[in-house]
């Protein structure tokens, strides 16, 4: 209730109203003018919420998804970007890289562990094939119980409330619905303007899926999707470089970024900063020869991998929809999806959630919320509006950086220098002692108004476990949290999460941030 | 400007704040500037001003004082090196005592403040004091152990308690790592073995680092520090005695009591000739070996935990129930939990005789136990037998009787009021030796921070024990926060109270094959307050990590609402609080299928 009389404004609220409306009359009034109460096309994390909560509410719904097998043929179940080639796949392999340095930390500990300690690609990647397998079947399976009907075709608008989809061997099926929900996500992009690019390199809808190990792989990229992937990779053992045009992490605040950065450096990911790729051969022994140029020198350079990854960003998935025939419009610069805070489209019954949607986080638990609500409001159980202010995130680096709400440089530009007080702090995690394991970019910082209260406007952590402890501070700086408040908060004794409760120097002293002692 | 300028001022200032009994920064034409001028001379005390607007560089030295004390505008107003505030501040100081409390100067004593106990509570008492321009002591002595067991400067959380054991919990997770690390795909030798005494040594090294870490901080904030064993002799004194037996008489104007507790034995035949403790295991030479644990308090299933967790054997003797005090739902599912992964439990036994049949490190002792409900005896035969029954508060041997400072004569806490002050107004109390209150290091070192502060400062902030986050560090980790369902249901009625609560399985646990439907998460609503949540608990890895924020979202009055309106950070443990469907009264399945 709370986000709806956040919303901007009652236009908006009074047109939802009029259209849950319609919708109860058309249900009640015009049945079967349509097959479906609701068509969700996408089976991601997104539109498989939406389509299970709207069956909840008692409606006939029905998903499509069509997995189109990316340029190196590879091709995965129902369940989106998350679960095959995203968010679950790559959490596990960044904490099979955790293990090795725990693997690492235990002889330190007491454990005898005999040399030598290997690492073998095709066991991991097996068994989160597998897990990622067993997801897939799980989703259908949570389809079938909630009698949503599913559909493995690629669909495409013929009307307004008409879709065509077509089956792997080209069959064609017409399904018609009352309200669509568009949320078919997004795909890597791939730097089709650089030679070789589209041949040789493979993105992340590939890496998870290789049978083999990719070897030394070189990554371009500087995304959080970039990073990760290296991370992981320099942690099983690989010889892995990371190759970035300008600033890693664009939009997240750049001191913490540095951080990251700095730290994968430490423990062995090599950087190529200011080069841009322009052409990768196969040389006779299979091996890529990549060749790049300094972005201010122009001096070229070359150096020859097993893998090149691309992980520039990534493109919405709104070409093949045939989305002029429905009369949605998409922005001309981004090919998403124009929405409006209900998520609706240009055409009042078609909403959008999720990546493929202009101007949202791309991020899971961001579009299952969204899902979630759309359906609610689609089908009149609630005005609820998706609040997508401050989401919190994770990246999953090496090193993790768990973050929510500003900033400082955007607490900074929204309200002056003068304005914002920062709290920081190197903290050393208790774990770290005893292996002797460097802790220089274990670093938290909260941005906050200067002005009593002092309200906390952001949280950057950055360390073990980052995730883990941000999610509550998140639910915290919701409420209204102040900096006041959050130090009257008894620590948990010993944690890393402690350190944000006891953050008591301000950039602005200029004293040291340095923790000392207990 | 230069920053050198920069840091000159700053001298300049603190000089100024520091060299004078009263220091007003001002503008000559400011009215409230002027009302301060006049207060302090009517109560006939001299001052030092600064007007701003008449030195040349004002402005640059407004900035810094800003930096300083955080106050931008005039009059700005130090009293005995306390920033009091500005104008109205001050005035209210001077309504409510604090600012003859401020001027008052007790020079008769050898110190202002003398805390005895070297613990996490003291050493953060006696630290802050120091800062605030008090001249303080601490007394530390550790008295052995039975088993000669002796530590630093730093109380039991750093030596004997917390830290030791979460670095031991952390060996036995690594130990966990190891065996997940091969479903992950890491090869080595199968065969791998965990030496006892490479981890004592690595621990006690850091130890070590952290008694001397307290040394030096002390001595950078000028806390004389006395490694002696502190009792009062008469009022506003206390003798001092160091390990050769020499005596020192010391006088201060204040006390803080923080002396923690220690283990208590069993008082059988055998226990103290045979039997460690906390005290002795975290520095044990050897490897305990087959162990009985005996005690089901949170250190005693931690440490059982971390035991068997290295791959030994060990039995848990209880009396009746796990975690006494914590949720018996969420206790329960701790020892279920442990139970699977290999520790004995035996229920309702207590030991009634310990026999040495074999000499060594570790020996042989033969335990003779009896039933709490009937006649039946049993006996075991163990290496080790590790006691965490109960622990009493040092409050019996420090001269109390004295100056009638009074104890529970039952269990030898200190009641004292919420200013944490004792019957004799003079004497405080804090930490682990205080009746009713939590007995956490994050807890004592809050409580002796504000009781410094308050002594000693211009604040007024009292420590607040409600809502306090706690860890328990068992093999699977237990965070929770607020009320246990129980207490819950005793202060609100069952009616009243909404229980959400589900399994989870984090993906870490999937590929390594752990098991499912274990980790746990619940909350308690309270229905008629807007469905307010005033219990927070869960059971999962790294619970102590997801506990903390969530703590502060309480401090702030979270709701189910905002909670179900917080999007979760994926894929976490902490996000299973973002999505609690099910309440405990639907009877509803809560087991876990995908994701």
């Amino acid at each position: 209730m709370a986000a709806a009389l956040r919303g901007p404004g009652a236009r908006f609220r009074w047109r939802q109203l009029a259209s849950a409306g319609g919708a109860r009359g058309a249900a009640r009034g015009a049945a079967g003018q349509w097959d479906y109460d609701l068509l969700v096309i996408g089976g991601g994390s997104g539109g498989l919420a939406c389509a299970k909560e709207a069956a909840q509410l008692g409606r006939k719904v029905a998903v499509v998804d069509y997995v189109e097998p990316s340029p190196r043929g590879t091709r995965w179940g129902l369940g989106g970007t998350c679960v095959n080639v995203g968010c679950i796949p790559k959490k596990l392999m960044h904490q099979a890289a955790l293990l090795g340095g725990m693997i690492q930390d235990a002889r330190h500990y007491g454990w005898e562990v005999a040399q030598p300690i290997s690492h073998n690609w095709r066991k991991m990647a097996e068994a989160v094939q597998n897990h990622v397998k067993s997801l897939n079947w799980g989703h259908r399976v949570q389809l079938q119980d909630r009698k949503v009907k599913y559909f493995n075709i690629k669909a495409s608008f013929v009307n307004e409330h008409t879709v065509c989809g077509i089956t792997k061997d080209g069959k064609e099926t017409l399904l018609s619905a009352d309200n669509i929900v568009i949320a078919t996500g997004g795909r890597p992009r791939y730097p089709t303007h650089i030679e070789g690019a589209l041949e040789y390199g493979i993105t992340s809808d590939d890496i998870f899926w290789l049978k083999e190990s990719p070897g030394k792989t070189l990554v371009v990229g500087a995304s959080y999707v970039a990073l990760e992937c290296a991370g992981f990779l320099t942690g099983i053992g690989l010889d892995t470089t990371v190759m970035m045009r300008s600033i890693p992490l664009r939009g997240f605040d750049q001191q913490m970024s540095a951080l990251v950065t700095e730290h994968m450096m430490s423990h062995g990911t090599r950087f190529l900063r200011g080069r841009t790729a322009t052409r990768v051969r196969r040389l006779p022994a299979g091996r890529l020869q990549v060749t790049w140029e300094d972005c201010v020198s122009g001096r070229e350079d070359t150096d020859t991998f097993d893998t090149i990854l691309w992980a520039i960003g990534r493109v919405p998935e709104t070409k093949s929809l045939n989305l002029e025939k429905s009369g949605v419009k998409t922005s001309p610069i981004s090919q998403k999806i124009l929405v409006d805070s209900q998520d609706a489209t240009s055409v009042p019954h078609i909403y959008a959630i999720g990546d493929v949607a202009e101007g949202r986080p791309e991020l899971t638990p961001t579009a299952i919320m969204a899902g979630k609500f759309l359906a609610q409001r689609i089908f009149g159980q609630s005005l609820t509006l998706m609040d997508y202010d401050s989401v919190p995130t994770t990246v999953f680096t090496p090193l993790e950086y768990g973050c929510m709400g500003l900033s400082e440089e955007e607490a900074v530009a929204r309200h002056g220098q003068e304005h914002v007080e920062v709290y920081h702090a190197y903290y050393k995690p208790l774990e770290f002692m005893v292996p002797g394991r460097d802790a220089s970019q274990c670093y938290i910082k909260m941005v906050c108004l200067r002005e009593p209260p002092q309200l906390v406007l952001g949280l950057h952590f950055l360390g073990p476990n980052a995730g883990e402890v941000t999610q509550g501070f998140a639910l915290g700086i919701r409420c209204g949290a102040s900096y006041a408040q959050v130090m009257r908060t008894v620590g948990i004794h010993p944690t890393c999460s402690e350190e944000v409760v006891r953050l008591r120097i301000s950039k602005r002293s200029g004293l040291d941030p340095t923790v000392t002692g207990c | 400007r230069p920053p050198e300028d920069r840091e000159e001022v700053r001298r300049r200032l603190m000089g100024l704040i520091e060299g004078n009994r009263v220091m007003i920064f001002s503008k000559s034409y400011c009215p409230y500037s002027t009302r301060v001028k006049e207060l302090f001379s009517s109560l006939g005390i001299g001052c030092n001003i600064l007007e701003l607007d008449q030195i040349d560089d004002g402005a640059n030295v407004q900035e810094v004082l800003s930096e300083i004390s955080n106050q931008k505008t005039v009059p700005n107003i130090f009293v005995n090196k306390v920033h009091v505030g500005g104008c109205d501040r001050t005035f209210q100081a001077h309504q409510n005592g604090l600012l003859q409390k401020l001027l008052q100067e007790d020079s008769a004593y050898d110190y202002d403040l003398i805390v005895i106990g070297g613990g996490s509570g003291g050493l953060a008492c006696a630290k802050e004091a120091a800062i605030l321009g008090k001249k303080v002591m601490v007394l530390d002595f550790v008295v052995p152990s039975p088993q000669g067991t002796s530590w630093g400067l730093g109380g039991t959380c750093v030596n004997v308690g917390c830290i030791p054991k979460k670095l031991m919990h952390q060996a036995a997770l690594l130990g966990q790592a190891l065996h997940d690390s091969r479903k992950f795909g890491w090869e080595y030798n199968q065969h791998v073995r965990h030496s006892w005494e490479t981890m004592i040594e690595a621990v006690q090294n850091h130890i070590g680092s952290l008694n001397w870490g307290y040394r030096l901080s002390l001595r950078e904030k000028s806390v004389a520090y006395v490694n002696s064993y502190g009792e009062f002799v008469e009022h506003h004194k206390i003798k001092a005695t160091n390990r050769k037996g020499q005596e020192t008489c010391y006088t201060a104007a204040k006390f803080v009591i923080a002396t923690g507790e220690r283990p208590r034995y069993l008082g059988i035949q055998g226990d103290k000739e045979y039997c460690i403790t906390s005290d002795d295991l975290f520095s044990l030479p050897h490897c305990p070996g087959k162990t009985l644990v005996v005690g089901a308090s949170y250190v005693a299933l931690e440490c059982a935990g971390f035991l068997a967790g290295l791959g030994l054997e060990v039995t848990v003797m209880v009396r009746s129930v796990l975690l006494r005090g914590f949720d018996q739902e969420m206790a329960e599912k701790v020892g279920s939990y442990m139970e699977q992964h290999g520790v004995k439990f035996l229920r309702k036994f207590v030991p009634v005789m310990v026999q040495q049949l074999e000499k060594g490190s570790p020996g042989k002792l033969k335990v003779s136990a009896k039933s709490t409900e009937g006649p039946e005896t049993i006996e075991g035969i163990y290496n080790t037998l590790l006691i965490f029954v109960i622990s009493d508060p040092c409050t019996r041997k420090i001269g109390l009787e004295k100056i009638g400072v009074k104890i529970n004569e039952k269990n030898g806490k200190i009641p004292v009021n919420d200013v944490e002050q004792t019957n004799v107004p003079y004497v405080f109390a804090i930490g682990d030796v205080l009746e009713g209150k939590p007995e956490l290091t994050p807890v004592a070192i809050q409580a002796g921070k504000l009781l410094a502060r308050r002594l000693f400062g211009a604040a007024s902030e009292k420590c607040d024990y409600v809502n306090i986050p706690t860890a328990v560090f068992t093999p699977l980790e237990y965070g929770c926060c607020g009320l246990s369902e129980e207490k819950a249901v005793e202060a609100y009625k069952k009616e009243n109270l909404e229980v959400f609560h589900s399994f989870f399985w984090p993906l870490e646990w999937t590929l390594a094959g752990r098991d499912n439907n274990t980790c746990y998460a619940k909350i308690i609503c309270n229905k008629l307050d807007h469905d307010r949540i005033i219990g927070l608990h869960i059971l999962g890895p790294n619970a102590g990590e997801v506990t903390q924020g969530f703590a502060a979202a309480m401090k702030c009055g979270l709701t189910k609402q905002q909670l179900d309106d917080t999007i979760g950070i994926h894929p976490t443990c902490g996000e299973v609080f973002t999505a609690l469907e099910i309440t405990k009264s639907s009877g509803l399945d809560i087991t876990q299928k995908g994701c």
